[in-house]
């Protein structure tokens, strides 16, 4: 059996086990369980994808099978991972596997709550190993679907309007991804005979460049809300101040990494004569988000709007690199992407944690944390850290990568959108700065606060599990940038075609 | 027994039939009023049918069929629209089709 | 060929030793960290010493010339196949010349520290952070290629910034830590930028090929001009600025003085010798390039040269002794960016770069010293402020004998070590720019004089009622003290035109007394103006004051430069423009996408009187509806 199913599999079964759960911590162990299992499995095929490389072997696409599954549209259960989906699923599988023991205190419908958040991170592993562009909408349904449930329900907040809000915008995102899907589907065979939505096939056509200007919008826009594209980023802030912490974790570390994926492995790869056309508008738009997400978070004073706005500008930096269609910059891209997804699953888990303690979301109401509790102080400097760029952890390898990519285009313009682009490392840094001297140095306030307990194991796990990734990363990072250029191989194969 | 009867006439009684059956259910306020209209307008159609049959294909037994099986659904549509008729005249003492518009957006 | 691989071993025990204190420091008592940390760094120093005598005295010279050697290196990260980031070790007279400097003076604080920390409540967390920051200095120094050099430089300045922060219960050192880290940072923004140019234009990022005379960078610079320069200028300006921001040069200084609210140990290490020298560093290790690009040069020499002047101006009227020590350090350092900045390539024409890694040296030496005594006083008397102190050479003497060593050694009186390194400052800029040599001559009578205000300030002066009589520190602090003035005393008479040189050849100076006695004679001038006026209480000074109030506030208030950032960042950027955009955001953006909805919204509710539940009313359409049908069919259809 293929051993990317299980990805799926095992997610099906922990809900079928949380199903016939007798109480909350039945529940809550049956999906720790059911996570962990799911880690390993990911850990195993990141290790059989290397050893598998390391043996030689330079098939594009490994552990691929196909099944066909409603015959007459030609549509593909087909399914299959490179260097960049691998990676991916290794994002997805810590933070999941964070996100449980983050959510460890919902007492509220336990049973609903973690049946949800299992079924939306099943949606993504199968979002990610997808080869079919129908599955792929499917699972990307499926993953965009239970947030708004998982919002409305266990969020805080005005949580009916913001899980409205991002549902409706994500599910706008979708129309446009359908359209586009279809103009895919309905010129993958311009020679006449049977139409496909296989990724492979399609990318081997050449699409006539009318149709691809027309579709190649509908996708990137489309994908592009997921991975908050100025200026259609604002579910963002509302959505993550909402939703309860594993969600936002879940939702900032990986459902926006859809976004960035999609336009990746779709808009770009498989209309790359209009990706070239059109990267210019784009470019300009990401260089906005990049630095207005980082100028809107200084002002803000709600630590998860923060660090909304600072997604905002991370997610902003992996649409910028994609568009720069070398192999350094999507190398960049994706690992901006990885890196991103741990550090703010990091921050919103952390944010979820200190708001158990404090009950305020609110930076200038809190004061001299790092006094009561040194672990998660601590814990909140590294993830702050990360995300200021330090070299050492996994932000800095991401946007190095990326400006030195970027800045290998010739002219001038995309250099400029560079120099914009990296100018943000300042202002990340001041509102980073300002937080921690803000929420955690300086005096003790409220005297409420110094009843404050330090983390409780189940904290210090997730905690501990998200840090050891940025810093893995961030100490070695050349395995997996090698692991990623061996996967970026045909899209950049491609897009140098179509220059051509 | 009809031999000498027009095709004609039996059209014409069915269309005055129709229209008083459409007419009853457009203006009538009183459900029980309105489902009769709707016999009305199922009869028009079996006449028609049976007409048809007989005038145009003696030998065919189809028109007839149909009748029988309208006058069928009809009485099941019939016992239906009362049953459902009664349970609105338990609950609201009224069958004014006019008050009957909690079905709105 | 000796095998220079264990070198890495110098950088790496640091490292171990901030892991270990770091995760199991606090399952054992405070002390431990302090040994640990020291013990291993005792280690890193031995590594050094003979790294350095085997460089400099046994395999690195051939030929006479000394090899450029990378002792390690191991891949770390690719970019492309020319754009790689190696980390190793490179082995040359300034990185080993930097070793010794950086683990002489991050020992003698771990010592000192032992005794200044105890039983503060943080004293693990001290330890961590000090070797941390003594990994990424040696890391930085040690670098082969400039993306390394940048990597180290970035975490040279968070473990600056969480040992400025370290009393972080205290607000003040919250905002100085904070701005610390955020001017630095703006600073490298431009490092990068730079770094990102000129690793384009040459498709490289390692010293070895970009300072070779051949390679891509001066063999074949690149002749591409943006705005009326060459690329490689605005690329070495740009890099210069991050060296800039580090080592506190005009207008990025403004970090530094309030950097002083770190604990004393650490101003000393990281504020004073190692880290705010790494700009000057930079600068050395780029010098081959430098030398091609006139114009950046010209900028390193002004800009080193105006703060340099511009410091000891300020150091005149400040009365925090620790904030006087800091500007010192920052008109210091404009010297020895001066330096280089008059210097040429090669030979005698390279005396300036030899000063300028001269003065860089002995002033590890003697700026440690001063700031440690400062440490050591503050200990004693418990206050920054010099109107606190007076008579102290009686109760502390030998802080005094050391603090008045390193005061001669910085004002340039022979033969202690400051005259030896800024005498051939000195006679470098004088053979380059004559302005630049006024100003430097200028700053040298300052330096002695606020030098002097303080040491008279201090230890002569009337007599303070203390609270207790202060004394001495213990043997811990006092050990260091006493090392550092040995090094202050001597430095000065090590061979360093044989040793470190531009072109790495040795070459002959001597003394020019035409420079030198002017020098000197200045610097006792400037010895005198400060007895005069602070030896015993007068009224001087304030008279001085007084009839030059204007600039004397101007003075005071460091030139308002501070103020100048606090309006640009607080009122331009925080206000006028991050507000503005957060505004933007929820209201534009946030609102056209609710306005959207809203449309959506009202448009349904317009439409939703169709579905108006009366059943009659929808047969009416039906059949309105069927019949225009059957009329469009029967007289239209034809």
């Amino acid at each position: 059996m293929n051993i990317l199913l299980l990805l799926i599999i095992i997610p099906i079964l922990t809900i079928i086990g949380i199903l016939f759960a007798r109480d909350n911590k039945h529940v809550r162990v049956i999906s720790a369980v059911g996570m962990t299992f799911q880690l390993i499995v990911s850990a195993i095929i990141i290790l059989w994808y290397l050893a598998e490389r390391n043996a030689g072997n330079t098939a594009e696409i490994l552990f691929a099978s196909n099944y066909v599954w409603y015959e007459t549209l030609n549509i593909h259960f087909y399914i299959g991972v490179d260097g960049v989906s691998v990676a991916m699923i290794g994002l997805t599988s810590i933070v999941i596997f964070a996100g449980i023991f983050a959510s460890w205190e919902v007492n509220d419908l336990p049973k609903e709550f973690f049946t949800s958040l299992i079924l939306l991170s099943g949606g993504v592993f199968g979002f990610f190993i997808s080869l079919d562009l129908f599955t792929m909408f499917l699972f990307y349904e499926i993953a965009v679907i239970p947030m708004y449930l998982l919002i409305g329900i266990w969020g805080s907040g005005p949580r009916q309007y913001s899980a409205m809000k991002l549902t409706l915008m994500l599910m706008g995102g979708s129309a446009l991804i359908l359209v586009g899907l279809l103009g895919l589907y309905f010129n993958s065979n311009p020679a006449g005979g049977p139409l496909t939505f296989d990724i492979l096939e399609i990318a081997k056509v050449q699409i006539p460049l009318n149709s691809q200007l027309f579709f190649f919008p509908f996708l990137f826009v489309g994908f592009g809300v997921l991975g908050a594209l100025f200026p259609f980023h604002t579910w963002s802030p509302d959505g993550h101040a909402s939703a309860p912490t594993a969600v936002s974790m879940l939702h900032a570390g990986v459902l926006m990494k859809l976004g960035g994926y999609g336009c990746y492995r779709v808009a770009v790869f498989l209309l790359p004569d209009a990706a070239h056309e059109m990267a210019w508008i784009f470019i300009i738009l990401t260089a906005i988000g990049v630095i207005y997400g980082a100028l809107g978070a200084i002002w803000q004073k709600d630590l998860k709007y923060i660090n909304a706005y600072s997604s905002v500008s991370h997610c902003a930096l992996v649409l910028f690199a994609i568009l720069m269609f070398n192999e350094t910059a999507m190398n960049g891209a994706i690992m901006q992407m990885i890196s991103h997804g741990i550090m703010t699953a990091l921050f919103f888990a952390l944010i979820g944690m200190i708001y158990g303690r404090t009950h305020t979301r609110y930076v200038n109401e809190m004061s001299g944390l790092m006094k009561v509790m040194p672990f998660l102080a601590v814990a909140y400097v590294i993830g702050g850290l990360a995300s200021l760029g330090l070299p050492g952890f996994s932000g800095f390898v991401a946007e190095m990568t990326i400006f030195v990519g970027a800045f290998m285009h010739p002219d001038t313009f995309h250099r400029v959108a560079t120099i914009i682009a990296a100018s943000s490392i300042v202002a990340t840094a001041v509102y980073i700065l300002r937080v921690v001297g803000m929420m955690l140095y300086g005096k003790i306030t409220n005297p409420e606060y110094e009843q404050i307990t330090d983390a409780k194991w189940y904290e210090r796990l997730s905690t501990a599990t998200l840090i050891f990734g940025i810093t893995a990363i961030g100490i070695a990072p050349l395995w997996l940038s090698n692991m990623i250029t061996a996967g970026l191989g045909p899209v950049i194969q491609k897009l140098l075609l179509s220059v051509n | 027994m009809f031999e000498g009867v027009p095709l004609s006439w039996f059209l014409v009684l069915s269309t005055i039939m129709f229209f008083v059956g459409v007419y009853g259910f457009l203006v009538r306020k009183n459900l029980i009023t309105m489902l009769m209209s709707i016999e009305l307008i199922l009869n028009s159609v079996c006449i028609n049918f049976v007409a048809f049959n007989k005038i145009l294909y003696p030998d065919h037994m189809e028109g007839m069929f149909f009748t029988i099986f309208i006058i069928a659904v009809a009485a099941a549509e019939a016992s239906v629209a009362i049953a459902i008729i009664i349970n609105i005249y338990r609950r609201i003492v009224n069958i004014d089709v006019e008050k009957m518009n909690e079905m709105k957006y | 060929m000796f095998d220079f691989s264990y070198t890495i071993w110098i950088v790496l025990i640091p490292f171990f030793a901030f892991l270990l204190i770091g995760f199991l420091g606090h399952k054992f008592k405070p002390v431990v960290s302090g040994i640990v940390g020291s013990a291993g760094l005792f280690t890193s120093w031995i590594l050094s010493i003979f790294t350095a005598y085997k460089y400099f005295f046994d395999v690195g010279k051939i030929d006479g010339v000394y090899q450029q050697i990378i002792g390690y290196h191991t891949l770390w990260l690719r970019f492309s196949d020319t754009l790689y980031i190696d980390m190793g070790v490179f082995i040359d007279p300034i990185s080993v010349m930097m070793l010794i400097v950086v683990t002489t003076v991050s020992l003698m604080a771990h010592i000192y520290s032992t005794g200044y920390m105890k039983g503060e409540k943080g004293f693990m967390r001290f330890y961590a952070s000090l070797s941390l920051f003594t990994f990424a200095m040696l890391g930085l120094v040690v670098a082969t290629n400039i993306f390394q050099m940048y990597i180290f430089w970035e975490l040279v300045g968070v473990s600056s910034y969480l040992l400025i922060g370290f009393y972080y219960e205290r607000p003040s050192a919250v905002a100085a830590s904070k701005k610390a880290f955020i001017v630095t940072r703006f600073a490298d923004l431009g490092f990068l930028i730079g770094i990102l140019l000129l690793s384009y234009y040459t498709g490289t990022f390692d010293f070895l090929t970009l300072t070779s005379p051949t390679g891509p960078a001066i063999g074949t610079p690149p002749t591409a001009t943006f705005i009326g320069m060459s690329v490689m200028t605005w690329a070495m300006i740009l890099i210069f600025m991050g060296g800039a921001g580090k080592s506190a040069m005009f207008p990025l200084h403004i970090w530094l003085p309030d950097a002083m609210e770190g604990p004393t140990p650490v101003s000393a290490l990281i504020h004073a010798a190692t880290m705010v020298v790494a700009g000057v560093y930079l600068v050395a290790r780029m010098f081959p390039i430098y030398v091609t690009v006139p114009i950046a040069l010209q900028v390193v020499a002004w800009v080193g040269a105006f703060s340099s002047l511009f410091a000891a101006v300020i150091a005149c009227t400040q009365h925090d002794i620790k904030r006087v020590l800091a500007y010192s350090t920052m008109s210091q350092i404009g010297y020895m960016m001066c330096a280089l900045g008059v210097s040429g390539m090669g030979g005698h024409e390279g005396l300036g770069y030899m000063a300028s890694m001269f003065h860089l040296f002995t002033h590890a030496f003697f700026k440690a010293l001063l700031f440690l005594c400062a440490g050591a006083i503050i200990h004693a008397v418990h206050s920054n402020y010099m109107y606190d102190m007076g008579g102290l050479r009686k109760f502390l003497p030998i802080t005094h004998i050391t603090f008045l060593i390193a005061c001669l050694a910085i004002a340039g009186i022979p033969p202690f070590a400051g005259f030896y390194s800024k005498d051939e400052i000195l006679v470098a800029a004088y053979h380059h720019d004559t302005a630049l040599f006024a100003i430097e001559y200028i700053v040298a009578g300052l330096t002695a004089f606020y030098m002097f205000r303080l040491y008279f300030g201090i230890f002569w002066g009337k007599k303070q009622d203390y609270h207790h009589t202060p004394h001495d520190p213990p043997l811990s602090m006092t050990l260091p003290l006493i090392f550092l003035a040995f090094g202050a005393m001597f430095a000065g008479f090590v061979p360093f035109s044989a040793l470190v040189t531009s072109d790495r050849l040795a070459f002959d100076i001597h003394t020019e007394w035409i420079i030198a006695i002017p020098s000197i004679v200045i610097a006792i001038v400037g010895i005198g103006v400060a007895y005069m006026m602070y030896l015993k209480p007068t009224q001087i000074p304030a008279k001085i004051a007084r009839s030059m109030s204007g600039f004397y506030t101007a003075s005071y208030n460091k030139f308002y430069i501070d103020q100048l950032y606090l309006f640009i960042t607080k009122k331009i950027i925080f206000n006028n423009i991050s507000r503005p955009i957060a505004w933007f955001d929820r209201h534009i953006v946030d609102g056209s996408m609710n306005g959207i909805s809203y449309v959506t919204n009202q448009a349904s509710d317009k439409i939703k009187g169709f579905q108006s539940g009366q059943l009659q009313q929808y047969a009416m359409v039906f059949v309105s509806g069927v019949i225009a049908l059957a009329l469009v069919f029967i007289y239209l259809w034809t």
